[in-house]
């Protein structure tokens, strides 16, 4: 899979060397949005009662966004090494780094959905108790619809975050668009060899790009109410 | 009915918000909840909804015990309006509308069919029914607020200073348009204020409270003017209550003097003639009076007719079995001092001057009631 057909090692060669192993690159790419979309979609999951609860039981909101805080200091590249000895799991596990990925997107998310649960404005909760939502209908019918642009918010950062943590994980071996810097950087003795390097770098950020703006149009989708400007 | 039975609530710190209330809200009537703030008066409504729980004593709806209906269920069939109607922001005026239906287990088709209905009860034109609350003013938000607490038809409401975010012409239609329905639908209100004004012109009854949550006097707005309790309610209730008790007396037998009038349409010199002491009284041709016009004001500058620029129109008029207040108001604000009376289909029936209506209300006061 090292095998060179293009011989310039110059940066800007990395579409040429992009053709020259496509299916490589693409089925990295693949794999790549994969992992950084679902931690967040399973983290958002996990994050949803845990932020309600720290919302609902104020005196739970500073240990919660503290304790998830600390979590997201410890270094990614640790994290994925701990994760297998200490779930019981062979090392290049392939659910280690959705694990991992997992729990840095709780400890962003954790505040986020408690935030965004108290930007909705007290009057809207109190007539939405007042005329008979109960805890968990108000919860889906009023407060999360009001909280999505908050919580969409800490969406594209975690989904964003994720892109380049998952690039991290490629470099221990694990099968994403982490295995180009991994190349360049095997492929560069003696002499510096760019373009894999160059490629994954611009694959990362159209993947942030991409999976961004799929984030804002669905927020769109999700609030029109949002864009209805007073019509006088 | 609403049944107070020493209902009170104390904080786990002592305060005491409501203390040992004794209050009936008769059904089909408008019973207003008024005093300055901290008397408790938002504290004793949602205690009718269980929003706050009574530590002591208990609240009677219809003869239940409100303490022994799971809170959300209870709520559904009580409307609440709060001072910022609340709206969801997220959802169409039509869907804010229909939220209890829905709720309540009913159709979406029909839900939205009621809704349509209930945003013309309440004055608003069916266009905004796909709009966003956002998009709406203060006053058309709190008649949204109205309807969608209409919307499941409940026999109670609740409100919590409804119309006191809002400007005083808008709050004066809102109260207004609110007497009206309340006359069509006959809903049993609990109705928080804190302006005494606005207590007094909506309720049937209405309920001072003192700070420290007890009740200082239940009665009519017309006994509550008249006949304040102690110095408290005295001076809550507030300034020219002498005055505004007559608003709620009508007169009987009304002394009427002949007036001589002219029609719009007469020459300057048959009004000139027709004058007593330099005015006389313009009608149209429907009899209905028009204004005050003053001699000396002089003909129009077209010719010999009357000027409608000239017509002095600030004076009030009142009903022949209107109110003392409003008959001597008539005569007050009249240019000449005679106050001009209309009958039920609005014609010129005669004129009265203030010191004859001071007598009739002091001939009133002397026999005693």
């Amino acid at each position: 899979m090292t095998s060179m057909t293009s011989t310039s090692s110059s940066p800007w060669h990395f579409f040429g060397y992009f053709l020259d192993h496509r299916s490589q690159d693409l089925s990295w790419l693949w794999t790549h949005a994969w992992l950084s979309v679902v931690p967040v979609i399973i983290g958002l999951l996990i994050a949803l009662p845990l932020g309600w609860l720290s919302r609902r039981y104020g005196w739970l909101y500073p240990p919660m966004v503290s304790i998830t805080g600390l979590l997201y200091t410890i270094p990614s590249i640790a994290l994925f090494v701990l994760v297998p000895p200490l779930l019981g799991l062979s090392s290049l596990n392939p659910v280690q780094v959705p694990i991992a990925l997992t729990v840095y997107s709780v400890a962003l998310l954790v505040r986020v959905v408690a935030d965004g649960l108290a930007s909705v404005p007290d009057e809207v909760n109190q007539a939405a108790t007042a005329i008979g939502y109960g805890g968990v209908r108000r919860l889906f019918a009023v407060e999360l619809p009001i909280a999505v642009p908050v919580i969409a918010a800490g969406l594209r950062v975690a989904t964003v975050s994720n892109v380049s943590m998952v690039a991290i994980a490629g470099t221990i071996g694990m099968s994403n668009l982490g295995q180009l810097f991994q190349l360049g950087k095997d492929l560069s003795t003696p002499t510096a060899y760019y373009p894999p390097i160059v490629l994954g770098i611009v694959l990362c950020v159209l993947l942030a790009l991409v999976l961004d703006g799929l984030i804002i149009l669905l927020t769109r989708v999700l609030t029109p109410w949002r864009r209805a400007v007073p019509s006088r | 009915m609403i049944r107070f039975e020493s209902a009170t609530k104390q904080y786990p710190d002592g305060t005491l918000a409501v203390d040992a209330l004794d209050l009936v809200a008769p059904s089909g009537q408008i019973t207003v909840l008024v005093g300055p703030s901290g008397c408790g008066k938002t504290t004793s409504l949602r205690m009718i909804n269980r929003m706050i729980d009574a530590t002591s004593g208990r609240i009677l709806l219809d003869d239940q015990d409100v303490a022994s209906v799971d809170p959300a269920r209870l709520r559904r069939g009580i409307g609440y309006v709060i001072q910022h109607a609340g709206l969801f922001p997220h959802r169409t005026i039509i869907d804010n509308i229909a939220s209890v239906p829905l709720m309540l287990g009913r159709s979406k088709k029909e839900a939205r069919a009621g809704a349509m209905e209930l945003l013309e009860r309440v004055g608003l034109d069916p266009r905004f029914a796909q709009r966003y609350p956002a998009q709406l003013s203060g006053g058309q938000q709190q008649r949204v607020g109205v309807a969608r607490a209409l919307a499941a038809d409940p026999p109670v409401m609740l409100m919590d200073e409804p119309f006191s975010a809002v400007d005083p012409v808008v709050r004066e239609q809102l109260q207004d348009e609110f007497l009206r329905l309340q006359s069509d639908l006959g809903k049993t209100i609990v109705f928080v204020t804190h302006d005494i004004d606005e207590a007094i012109k909506l309720g049937d009854q209405v309920a001072v409270l003192r700070v420290g949550g007890r009740l200082a006097q239940m009665a009519t707005p017309a006994e509550l003017l008249s006949n304040p309790v102690d110095d408290f309610v005295a001076n809550f209730v507030g300034r020219d209550r002498g005055y505004r008790a007559l608003g709620f007396e009508s007169v009987t037998a009304l002394p009427l003097e002949s007036e001589p009038t002219v029609s719009l349409d007469s020459s300057f010199t048959a009004a000139e003639k027709a004058a007593v002491d330099g005015w006389v009284l313009v009608l149209d041709g429907e009899r209905r009076p028009q204004g005050w016009l003053a001699v000396a004001d002089g003909p129009s500058a077209t010719g010999d007719t009357i000027s409608t620029a000239t017509l002095r129109r600030g004076g009030t008029v009142a009903e022949r079995d209107g109110t003392y207040r409003a008959v001597l108001d008539a005569a007050l604000s009249s240019p000449t001092g005679r106050g001009v009376i209309v009958g039920p289909d609005g014609t010129f029936a005669g004129t009265i001057n203030a010191s004859r209506v001071v007598a009739l209300i002091e001939a009133r006061a002397e026999a005693p009631r």
